[in-house]
């Protein structure tokens, strides 16, 4: 049962690679999210409108039709100015690129939404006190807004997160060998498809569940000021 | 970029967009009516009662719905017992399967939204239906519940929008939703961008059109939670 | 948009020409084909990843004929045209029927096999292929393919078309009872289905169908326009395959008749 037929190992290969896309797409994410956040809370109106079309257009359009439209189209976008660049050979948007270019590029409007908010829930306050005491604005970054950031945006970041892993599993119908993916083969060869593919859900629900355990430690971590101690007198 | 493609094949679009507005529309009106018992036996202090409730929201919040999808419709046939008894009439039909899908999993989010505005009701709001003298099921029924729906609802609303994107998975097992009728159009004329984009164009309008009903609702059903003008 | 990048890109690409001061045949020693993989006995992907079936060592036997070296690309049927635009690779050899269709965007070589296209259902459906006789069917079809724009130009009002993205999973959903019949090329429906251990109950019904509106002249290898030379040297292959009996060879490993049609 375990080896599930000789498929167990192929299951864990296509394991490695959701976890690996889902991986790439966040650190383009949290880039993407920073940028857009730091974009809406500027003064200038360019910035603002700018991230502003970005998480609405985001939030409004399924991720699988963005996933197809950038695999199908992307690749007719790089032949057309690639050779303007001097490029004469061929560029391959693989669906790992086409996918976790997508992916993260999603989840970096709702990281900028995220991270805008955790921005702003740090006291203004805070930051004049940390002026007053002579920090440079470097500083102030660095040591007040910075940590605290993070502790306001842990929720939302491992909300989003969560979201991100199970969305991986569409990168499977552009053709990428991630666990659903390798799954279905499995399926369709051993005429038991319900055996893989309750084998691939619970592969996906060990995957959130760690990511949980994680994200509660961290969110702990981080709010160690202001938990309350653990024997209160 | 060809334009007058998309034109020549609106009716597959308009057909498309139907598709999805039903199949949304129906399983979000079956996982409301699921979610609402569920969230109350969820809240039960009797782990025997909440602890089911709790696996089920726990394993459809925790896997892609697409696996669910495909658990639900290449899994069956499985199954004799599944094969030979009435619903498999039902379970050969893509859209039935999608919808049964689409059901469980937003009735799962839906039952932890209520759950969770059912446990910040305020505790004087509970007090007060004690002190009246009302039963439990009264109070739930009064009191409980209708305020719980007014702090689900902007959650509630995320969760419609959510339901109306991951409904784009069914032109995965050949239902010819608004991305279905994309992808039909992208394999026969090679127009990716017309393709994609027009079905881009009709989600984000129903996007809004979501959002805006809800702030509607919002507006009306929360006008006690607002501070006055002045 | 898309116009004016082209229109731009073609600019470009004309003024380093002319500033290089002549425009050099591309030589051909290595070819990239693309292949689909999920399309048995012609092509599929065995248990250990390797790609196999009639139109893989077709493919193989050209390339050792041309003498290139050759690379063969995997690519879903949905993006396997616009692949071979977007040079992912230089030719097409997956069945590809040749089509009035199809020929506006590619060009083709001669035929490397042609066979009829026909319907499968059920044994006991007692169904008949007409309008009456389909009516109310659900029909599954691989999407954007002969198969696909057949039914639905002639039986379009008539029946329900299923369209899939593989033959792979049209043939598993016909076992499972969710679509009524398939169409498709008749040797990748007996050797891919009906001789299969799941196929047992299913077979053909109807007479076969050639008709070269819909049918084209046979499958052939799609390539990019322009491409005259590499087309040259592929029917020059085909030609010389066919005659030192390689052709026969791979024929005798799948099949026990003739594929390639008069």
């Amino acid at each position: 049962m375990l080896d599930l037929q000789g498929y167990g190992f192929s299951l864990l290969e296509g394991t490695v690679l959701t976890v690996e896309s889902a991986l790439a797409s966040l650190v383009l994410a949290v880039v993407l999210g920073m940028l857009g956040a730091l974009a809406k809370l500027a003064r200038a109106r360019v910035p603002r409108g700018v991230a502003e079309l970005y998480t609405t257009i985001i939030r409004g359009v399924p991720d699988l039709v963005l996933m197809l439209l950038v695999f199908f189209g992307g690749q007719l976008l790089v032949n057309q100015i690639a050779p303007m660049l001097g490029y004469e050979d061929y560029v391959d948007v693989s669906p790992f690129t086409a996918g976790v270019g997508t992916i993260g590029f999603i989840y970096g409007a709702y990281m900028t939404e995220t991270f805008r908010g955790a921005i702003l829930a740090v006291p203004t306050g805070q930051l004049e006190a940390g002026y007053a005491f002579g920090m440079s604005p470097g500083q102030v970054f660095r040591r007040i807004l910075l940590p605290q950031t993070i502790r306001h945006a842990i929720p939302g970041f491992g909300n989003n997160w969560l979201v991100l892993l199970k969305t991986t599993a569409l990168l499977s119908v552009l053709g990428l060998d991630d666990l659903l993916r390798k799954a279905s083969l499995a399926a369709g060869a051993t005429r038991e498809p319900f055996t893989f593919y309750a084998a691939a859900a619970l592969v996906y629900l060990l995957l959130t569940s760690i990511s949980t355990v994680l994200l509660v430690w961290a969110e702990r971590r981080y709010n160690i000021a202001y938990a309350r101690p653990a024997h209160a007198v | 970029m060809q334009f007058e493609v998309i034109w020549e094949n609106i009716g597959q679009y308009v057909h498309g967009l139907w598709t999805t507005v039903w199949l949304v529309a129906a399983s979000l009106a079956l996982g409301l009516v699921l979610a609402v018992p569920l969230a109350i036996l969820r809240t039960s202090k009797n782990p025997l009662i909440n602890g089911p409730v709790w696996f089920y929201t726990y394993f459809f919040r925790g896997t892609p719905l697409l696996v669910q999808l495909f658990m639900l419709y290449y899994g069956a046939p499985q199954f004799p017992i599944l094969r030979e008894s009435f619903l498999w009439p039902l379970l050969t039909q893509a859209w039935f399967c999608a919808l049964v899908a689409f059901t469980l999993n937003t009735a799962a989010y839906t039952t932890e939204i209520i759950r969770g505005a059912i446990v910040t009701t305020p505790h004087g709001e509970i007090e007060a239906a004690r002190a009246c003298g009302m039963s439990h099921a009264l109070m739930m029924r009064r009191i409980v519940l209708p305020s719980a729906f007014r702090r689900a609802l902007p959650a509630y609303g995320n969760e419609v929008i959510f339901m109306l994107h991951g409904s784009a998975v069914a032109s995965v097992v050949t239902i010819v939703d608004l991305t279905g009728a994309a992808r039909n159009i992208n394999s026969t004329y090679y127009t990716p961008y017309e393709a994609f984009l027009t079905a881009g164009l009709f989600y984000m309008a129903l996007t809004f059109l979501i959002v805006w009903v809800f702030r509607r609702i919002e507006r009306r059903l929360l006008v006690h939670l607002r501070r006055p003008a002045a | 948009m898309a116009r004016l990048t082209r229109r731009l890109a073609l600019a470009a690409a004309a003024t380093l020409v002319a500033l290089a001061g002549f425009a050099e045949a591309k030589e051909w020693k290595k070819v990239r084909i693309g292949v689909e993989g999920a399309y048995p006995p012609f092509s599929s992907v065995s248990p250990e990843g390797k790609l196999q079936g009639f139109d893989i060592d077709i493919a193989y036997a050209l390339c050792e004929a041309m003498k290139v070296e050759c690379t063969l690309v995997q690519q879903d049927w949905d993006g396997i045209i616009p692949a071979l635009l977007a040079k992912k690779y230089d030719a097409i050899i997956a069945s590809m029927s040749i089509t009035e269709e199809r020929k506006k965007t590619v060009d083709f070589t001669n035929k490397y096999y042609h066979t009829p296209a026909r319907f499968v259902a059920r044994k006991d459906s007692g169904i008949q292929i007409s309008k009456e006789g389909l009516k109310g069917k659900k029909v599954g079809v691989q999407r954007a393919t002969i198969h696909d724009k057949y039914i639905t130009d002639n039986f379009g009002d008539d029946v329900e078309v299923v369209r899939y993205g593989t033959a792979d999973e049209a043939n598993l959903d016909l076992v499972n009872g969710r679509i009524d019949l398939r169409l498709d090329d008749s040797v990748a429906l007996s050797e891919g289905l009906l001789k299969t251990d799941k196929g047992k109950d299913f077979e053909f019904v109807g007479s076969p169908l050639n008709d070269p509106k819909w049918f084209g002249e046979g499958a052939g290898i799609a390539i990019r326009k322009g491409d005259t030379d590499l087309k040259e040297m592929f029917n020059k292959a085909i030609d010389q395959i066919r005659a030192d009996g390689t052709y026969e060879k791979i024929e005798r490993k799948y099949f026990d008749f003739d594929v390639y049609g008069s």
